[in-house]
């Protein structure tokens, strides 16, 4: 899928979370939403760019894309 | 002419603990305190004549035919205006009565034509029934004298100053004004239960007469053509013209309306399988006997000659369509997403399913998705209105869907409308806040546009915080800073109801002086003192109830906005109870049951995640198949997907996304991507110009099942006609799925809501029985609430405890800068309906034939652009070409359209910016520039070329041997 898309929309789930007081609560916020909404090949994709650096992600953002699991490919 | 099922009891119910009891003509009733005396001899089965009262209305005692007399009071009192009273001893029928009754029908007659044989109201006419109950035989007066019947004076030639011409210009009813008895009905009916106040009674005495406006026809006049005039007139004066070209119907059935979310109940008058009329149904527990243009009159459409009857296929979009038997076409279609999904893999097709389809509809196409094709993808349309209204209450309250009944409005003190317009969105229920608001409820309104009810007939906005689009988390957030830091939370309710630790962050949160109203000004555009003396009100009545819109969901921020209006209404108490709550305004009229039904990718039917293993074993078990637990593509995704030739295959149920959804031009892209699209609609629309197999769809008219509209009611949808196509539509999915190898064994859509009620928690106790019996059914259904659940959370949340969020204000990056320096958002009008594929099919054009861009006049001016000029609207995603209408009803710096018609292009503009939760585009904000131009856009060239090309692939549509 259009990368640049997959990042402008983890960066505006990122966007919201920014708000919560702590760094650990922002990032818990942004995995959940990314586990929970997002379909197996979009987060395939978003976590190989966060591994290949993801500079363009956000800093929790990218922390949070880190975090997920990634289910094998069927 | 009131419906011909309907029993009038004269004079409206009346609640009261307090029974009376009392005599009448021998007769002990009871009935509650406050009724009148008609009312009590109705329920008793004893007919007082009358002609100006009927049940719809208050009594207004003009006619005098409803006399009576009462055992120690003096003369005849009118039974229609008199409450009944302890021990009371009424007498409806004597000689004296009877004579004076005839004295009066003999004054009425004398100035009314007497061509009864040859009249539409014939056979259901007030005046002639009253003629007969009260025995009239003769009429001493003749025509010779004053007379509004005839246009020439009788025997004189010369014309009569008192004869009206009969009016005709409302599309859909005649107004004969030789035929009126000047009860005022209609005039009460519009003021009372439409609200509109469009009629009037000029003059006096035989003087007097009924006129729209300041004597306009009807079309001309304010008249929003809701018909409740016209079901109110018990003469011919008023009536259907539907009446009139077919006559009277004969039987009819309950069901309900398939246009907006207010879903009001509908007796269908029949004449065999041809619809005669629509009746608004008096018992109707949303609408209570009223309806708006749409379902009353526009139903034109379920017969319009453009409706697709027979399957169609084809290999590729460039081929003439072949008219095929449906089970070649559900053969090809089935081969086809085999094929794919064997080529591309499992996750390489989808579906998506309509709001404006049924429940069980709704539910046979997730099931074949999740049971046949063995993914997840599947979504609706509900991703571009109210997903956020999902996502956002569901995390805060606990439960998608709005906290309360329609009627609830009624225990209002102050209304909160946030991005909505409800007098063109959900007009039944407008009506219904209108006279609440009349009664004397405040109002405030926070919408960029100065919509209809922030000034209408003895209706004024509190407050109109008139805000750039684009800031409604800033609006809110300021609010509730107000209420934060001026002590307006309601510390009992938030301490006994909420989540504390959450409510405690948030508290800190908007109470930073970042937020507070003046330092929002400069973004929100609304003075902070217009923001404080808002948020003061309304934290400061007993009842403030929210009710939004798509102004709220259709932006970047709509999930946040929908969690900070939650918030609000949690730390101002007021959830749980009437006259309060959260109320998310759905727009099409099985939004909210299309979502409870499982179509989103992410959530099988009652919304439970398809992770959760203990849900999903339970569909596993029942429908004997492995389901995937890895959530699905959402319709955007598909898109996308789709660009990048993993998404193949699409099964469309009843929705035009090639014209609903935005940035058109990637729409159509993708779509053109794919080798599989299936589309089941009643007519080729837009995107069905991009498929491949053609399964026609029926209108509601043609099916049974169940819609649930924004108050979570399930009402029924009942067949009155055989479907066009010989198969219905959940048929038809059933038969795919069958074909695909999955089996599917329903005979009547009854059993898939019974299947739901097994599977989904909420729905428990739902089955078409209870509705029948019960009229309709609000869910949660179930052994804790075995007649459904009108409020929610009134005790405690369906979470638990109520959480709060924080709501950090995000500004859109649709930006607006020196190319693009205007914002556009969009909105609807009450004549048409969405795409307008069916309200284009019907009369309702007379009201609007074209989407217009509305302007500024100062913005207009800059630009040369003078009312009814073509303008070229140019945005980062595409540019059309569309009409300049100018009006102050936007601010400067605004334009704003409606999207009702393809040729416009609305969606070529709006762009791919979604909801950072949900991804429902952000319709209501793209920068735009405005230009004088004198031709249509390039878009619109190709659009035309193509869609000319479409209809032409049509009509060359060959047809299969096997189907001849
Ligand atoms: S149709 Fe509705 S709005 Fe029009 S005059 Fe009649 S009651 Fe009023
Ligand atoms: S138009 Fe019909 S309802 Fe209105 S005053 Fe005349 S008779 Fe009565
Ligand atoms: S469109 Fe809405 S308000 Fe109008 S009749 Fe239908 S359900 Fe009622
Ligand atoms: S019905 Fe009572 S006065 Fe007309």
């Amino acid at each position: 899928m259009n990368l640049e898309r997959l990042v402008i929309m983890a960066n505006d789930i990122g966007g919201f979370f920014g708000g919560e007081p702590t760094a650990e609560e922002r990032i818990a916020g942004v995995s959940n939403h990314l586990a929970k909404f997002w379909d197996p090949r979009m987060r395939r994709q978003i976590v190989a760019y966060a591994r290949e650096g993801g500079a363009d992600l956000s800093d929790h953002v990218r922390a949070a894309v880190l975090r997920l699991d990634v289910p094998p490919k069927t | 002419m009131r419906s011909i099922a309907e029993n009038d009891l004269g004079t409206p119910a009346r609640e009261s603990a307090k029974q009376v009891t009392l005599i009448i003509d021998g007769r002990s009733v009871s009935v509650p305190e406050g009724t009148s005396v008609m009312r009590a001899a109705a329920l008793a089965d004893l007919k007082i004549p009358k002609l100006c009262a009927t049940d719809q209305l208050e009594a207004f005692g003009s006619c005098r035919l409803c006399l009576v007399q009462i055992e120690g009071m003096k003369g005849y009192p009118a039974s229609c205006t008199t409450p009944v009273a302890e021990g009371m001893k009424v007498t409806t029928q004597n000689g004296k009565l009877a004579q004076l009754r005839r004295g009066v029908m003999e004054l009425y007659i004398s100035d009314h034509p007497l061509d009864c044989l040859t009249c539409p109201a014939n056979g259901h006419c007030e005046l002639q029934d009253m003629a007969g109950a009260v025995g009239l035989r003769e009429v001493r007066y003749g025509y010779e004298g004053d007379n509004h019947v005839h246009k020439y004076v009788p025997g004189k030639g010369e014309a009569n100053p008192r004869f009206v011409a009969k009016d005709e210009s409302n599309p859909y009813f005649t107004f004969d004004p030789s035929k009126c008895i000047v009860c005022s009905r209609c005039v009460r009916a519009c003021d009372e239960q439409q609200g509109t106040l469009a009629l009037t009674i000029q003059g006096r005495g035989f003087d007097s007469k009924v006129s729209a406006s300041v004597a306009e026809s009807f079309l001309e006049s304010e008249c929003v053509s809701c018909g409740a005039c016209v079901q109110a007139c018990p003469t011919a004066t008023l009536t259907e013209k539907s009446v009139i070209a077919k006559g009277q119907a004969e039987h009819s059935e309950i069901t309900t309306c398939a246009y907006c979310g207010v879903g009001c109940s509908f007796r269908a008058e029949m004449r065999g399988e041809e619809i005669i009329r629509m009746v608004p149904n008096k018992d109707g527990h949303a609408n209570h006997g009223h309806s708006c243009v749409k379902g009353r009159f526009a139903i034109g459409y379920a017969t319009h000659k453009d409706r697709i009857t027979k399957p169609m296929i084809r290999a590729k979009i460039s081929d003439p369509w072949r008219e095929v038997s449906w089970d070649d076409a559900i053969a090809y279609a089935a081969s086809e997403f085999k094929r794919i999904q064997g080529q591309y893999g499992r996750d390489s097709v989808g579906a998506i399913t309509s709001s404006r389809c049924t429940n069980e509809e709704v539910y046979v196409v997730q099931k074949l998705v999740r049971a046949a094709f063995g993914n997840n993808n599947v979504d609706t349309c509900a991703r571009v209105c109210h997903s956020p209204t999902g996502y956002g209450l569901k995390q805060t309250l606990g439960e998608s869907a709005g906290t309360q009944t329609f009627d609830s409005v009624m225990k209002a003190d102050v209304i909160m409308v946030i991005g909505a317009n409800p007098t063109d969105g959900h007009p039944v229920f407008a009506s219904q806040m209108k006279r609440r608001l009349r009664q004397g409820a405040r109002l405030i309104v926070a919408d960029p546009r100065r919509i209809d009810l922030v000034r209408t007939p003895h209706i004024e906005a509190a407050h109109h915080l008139s805000l750039r689009p684009g800031t409604n988390v800033a609006l809110i957030n300021s609010i509730a800073h107000v209420v934060v830091t001026e002590g307006f939370v309601n510390e009992d309710f938030v301490r006994a109801r909420c989540d504390l630790a959450s409510f405690d962050k948030w508290r800190i949160f908007v109470s930073q002086e970042r937020h507070s109203p003046e330092a929002m000004q400069d973004v929100t555009g609304v003075p902070a003192a217009e923001v404080r003396a808002a948020a003061r009100l309304f934290a400061s009545v007993p009842n403030a109830a929210i009710y939004y819109g798509l102004g709220v969901t259709e932006h970047s921020q709509g999930s946040t906005m929908v969690m900070g209006i939650a918030n609000l209404a949690m730390a101002t108490g007021n959830v749980g109870r009437e006259g309060v709550g959260v109320n998310p305004l759905r727009g099409q009229n099985n939004v909210q049951g299309s979502c409870d039904m499982g179509s989103f990718p992410h959530e099988l039917p009652g919304y439970r995640h398809v992770s959760d293993d203990v849900a999903r074993g339970a569909f596993e078990a029942e429908w004997n198949v492995k389901l995937s637990p890895e959530q699905g593509l959402r319709i955007p995704n598909m898109f996308e997907a789709a660009l990048d030739g993993e998404f193949k295959g699409l099964y469309v149920q009843g929705e035009d996304i090639a014209q609903s959804d935005p940035n058109t031009q990637h729409v159509t892209a993708s779509l053109s991507a794919m080798e599989c699209i299936v589309v089941q609609d009643l007519f080729l629309n837009e995107t069905a110009k991009f498929a491949h197999v053609f399964l026609p769809g029926s209108s509601f008219l043609e099916k049974d099942g169940t819609f649930t509209n924004a108050e979570r009611r399930i009402s029924r949808v009942r067949k009155v006609m055989s479907p066009k196509s010989g198969v219905g539509e959940w048929e038809a999915t059933q038969k795919l799925a069958n074909a695909l190898g999955y089996p599917m064994n329903y005979t009547h859509p009854s059993e898939i809501m019974d299947e739901i009620a097994r599977l989904t928690p909420t729905f428990h106790g739902v089955s078409f029985d209870k509705i029948d019996r019960l009229g309709s059914v609000q869910w949660p259904c179930n052994d804790a609430a075995p007649e459904g659940t009108p409020l929610m959370h009134v005790d405690a949340f369906v979470r638990g405890k109520g959480r709060f969020l924080v709501t950090e204000y995000v500004p859109t990056t649709e930006k607006v800068n020196a190319k693009y320096p205007l914002i556009l958002t969009t909105g609807r009008i009450l004549s048409q309906y969405n795409v307008g594929a069916q309200t284009r099919r019907t009369e309702n054009l007379a009201w609007h034939s074209e989407d217009r861009m509305e302007i500024h006049p100062h913005d207009a001016e800059v630009r040369g652009v003078v009312e009814g000029d073509w303008v070229g609207v140019t945005s980062r995603a595409g540019d059309t070409v569309m009409r300049a209408h100018l009006t102050d009803r936007v601010q400067a710096g605004v334009v704003y359209t409606t999207f009702h018609h393809p040729f416009s292009g609305a969606n070529v503009i709006t762009t791919d910016n979604s909801d950072w939760a949900t991804n429902c585009p952000e319709y209501k904000v793209t920068a735009v520039e405005v230009t004088r131009v004198s031709q249509p856009s390039e878009w619109q060239k190709r659009y035309r070329e193509f869609s000319d090309r479409q209809q032409e692939l049509l009509r060359a549509a060959v047809t299969d041997v096997s189907v001849k």
